[in-house]
């Protein structure tokens, strides 16, 4: 069986690494993490401003972000890729490539996932950092842009780590809509040769499996560096400090 | 397509039906998926608190697997490829009874106890150790002593997290369609197909997913309210 799986490797490495380019579309793993990278560059900002406008004080800015929040937390991702295969078309007027649907959805669902995540930052800082900035005369852009982000931003930077491997496990649904990422070139592979299912996905889940698990790694590394620098205790044995736990995104 | 028609819909009996047995199989996947994950979860739990050495590190791996493959992918491998290797009558056996749903809750159950057991780990574990040392001095034994203090205070503790889960679960059960379940996403793109009303449709679809997330949130809700109402109050 591992006989197998050296074997699909060996002659379907390029296939599952860049699709069909230049023959075709790109594909494989490198549509995945471009696909991934681009939908966590975008939503960062969005996200940004979603926090911002959840936690102004106009019900005007709160209200709609919330309501947004809370749909796009309430429906399934598979439904909003849905939504948009049928939605972005119609509304551009133009035939859009799958890639630019999925890329459309993953930005609008990591957005709203982030702005808690950004939220939870700011929030977590304490009033006081805020009180402190306005008494110095800054208005409240101006600390925010200053003394809040800056702060909440460096704290927040693991769980945005880790809100990049949920992306990565997102772009999984693109299959639906056949996206030319690493799930659709695998599934190709698994129609070529039609009898090795099991090694042709075990492939698959590997791939998954080490790219994610570093990422989190890393991200947990960082957290608990962060911990402690934001604690003053950077020479303290790591072991000393328990960082409260990354919860990533399901998926 | 004409104008925006809602009864083009819910006035064929026929696309009615398929609807509502598009939600009954949502929620028995659901069901047996959640039920699946709690019942491993407490098994993970209590191998990770038993003294036996090596649970710590298979449990670990367990659930490093299953937060760090895409549930996609997870219910690939189970309905093309492990399926495939079952011996031919167990095969045959699950391919009349509806293999698809079945594999959907495996999948789903096995992916799902790896988030509840670490909820319910942390949960135990921000139970203080003094709570351990005073059950044990007033004669409880260790199995008591978790039986009568240590759970209840580790599963109140643990209920957030585990109602977002729920939450995530279910709206991960829409992922077994495209292992071909016919819940509730298949029953919306087959009406899709019928109809052509994919606005409609999708509308439908999307307010009975919110509306069913929002009930489980609201009885996740209910439920921490009860365990704990002085903290309830507090958040």
């Amino acid at each position: 069986m591992i006989h197998d799986m050296i074997a699909i490797v060996r002659d379907y490495w390029l296939l599952l690494l860049i699709g069909q380019y230049p023959n075709g579309p790109l594909g494989g793993l490198a549509n995945t993490l471009i696909l991934s990278a681009l939908s966590i560059a975008l939503a960062f900002p969005v996200s940004i401003l979603f926090a911002m406008a959840r936690l102004s004080k106009s019900p005007l800015l709160r209200w709609p972000v919330t309501a947004l929040v809370y749909f796009t937390r309430g429906v399934p991702l598979l439904m909003l890729i849905l939504w948009s295969y049928f939605l972005v078309p119609l509304l551009t007027g133009a035939d859009v490539p799958s890639f630019v649907t999925m890329l459309t959805t993953l930005v609008v669902y990591q957005s709203a996932f982030l702005s808690e995540v950004v939220r939870a930052g700011i929030v977590a800082l304490g009033p006081g950092q805020m009180d402190a900035a306005r008494a110095l005369g800054h208005g409240h852009v101006g600390a925010m842009r200053y003394i809040i982000l800056p702060q909440a931003l460096y704290n927040m930077i693991p769980s945005i780590l880790s809100t990049f491997v949920s992306t990565i496990k997102d772009t999984t649904l693109g299959y639906v809509i056949n996206v030319p990422d690493l799930t659709f070139a695998a599934s190709q592979v698994n129609n070529q040769l039609l009898t090795q299912p099991f090694q042709v996905f075990l492939i698959l889940a590997i791939v998954y499996f080490a790219i994610c698990w570093t990422l989190t790694y890393f991200a947990n590394r960082l957290e608990r560096r962060i911990t402690r620098r934001r604690a003053g205790l950077l020479n303290v044995p790591a072991a000393l400090v328990t960082p409260s736990k990354i919860v990533s995104e399901q998926l | 397509m004409s104008g925006f028609d809602l009864s083009a819909i819910l006035g064929n009996p026929e696309y009615v039906a398929m609807l509502l047995h598009g939600i009954e199989m949502t929620f028995i996947i659901f069901a047996g998926s959640w039920s699946l994950a709690m019942a491993l979860a407490v098994l993970l739990l209590s191998l990770r608190l038993s003294p036996f050495r090596f649970g710590d590190p298979i449990v670990a791996a367990y659930v490093s697997y299953h937060r760090n493959v895409p549930t996609l992918v997870q219910l690939m491998l189970w309905y093309f490829g492990i399926f495939t290797l079952m011996p031919s009558g167990l095969g045959e056996w699950l391919a009349i009874h509806n293999a698809e749903a079945i594999f959907a809750v495996i999948g789903l159950g096995l992916c799902q106890a790896a988030y509840f057991s670490e909820d319910l780990r942390s949960g135990v574990r921000s139970v203080g150790p003094g709570q351990m040392e005073a059950a044990r001095a007033l004669g409880h034994g260790y199995v008591s002593a978790m039986r009568f203090v240590i759970m209840p205070q580790g599963v109140r503790n643990a209920l957030p997290p585990l109602i977002n889960h729920s939450v995530s679960l279910f709206k991960n059960s829409s992922l077994a369609v495209i292992i071909g379940a016919s819940e509730l996403t298949h029953a919306v793109k087959e009406i899709e197909n019928l109809s052509f009303r994919t606005f409609e449709i999708y509308l439908i679809g999307t307010v009975l997913y919110l509306f069913f997330s929002l009930v489980i949130m609201s009885i996740g809700a209910y439920l921490s309210m009860r365990a704990d109402p002085a903290r309830s109050a507090r958040a």
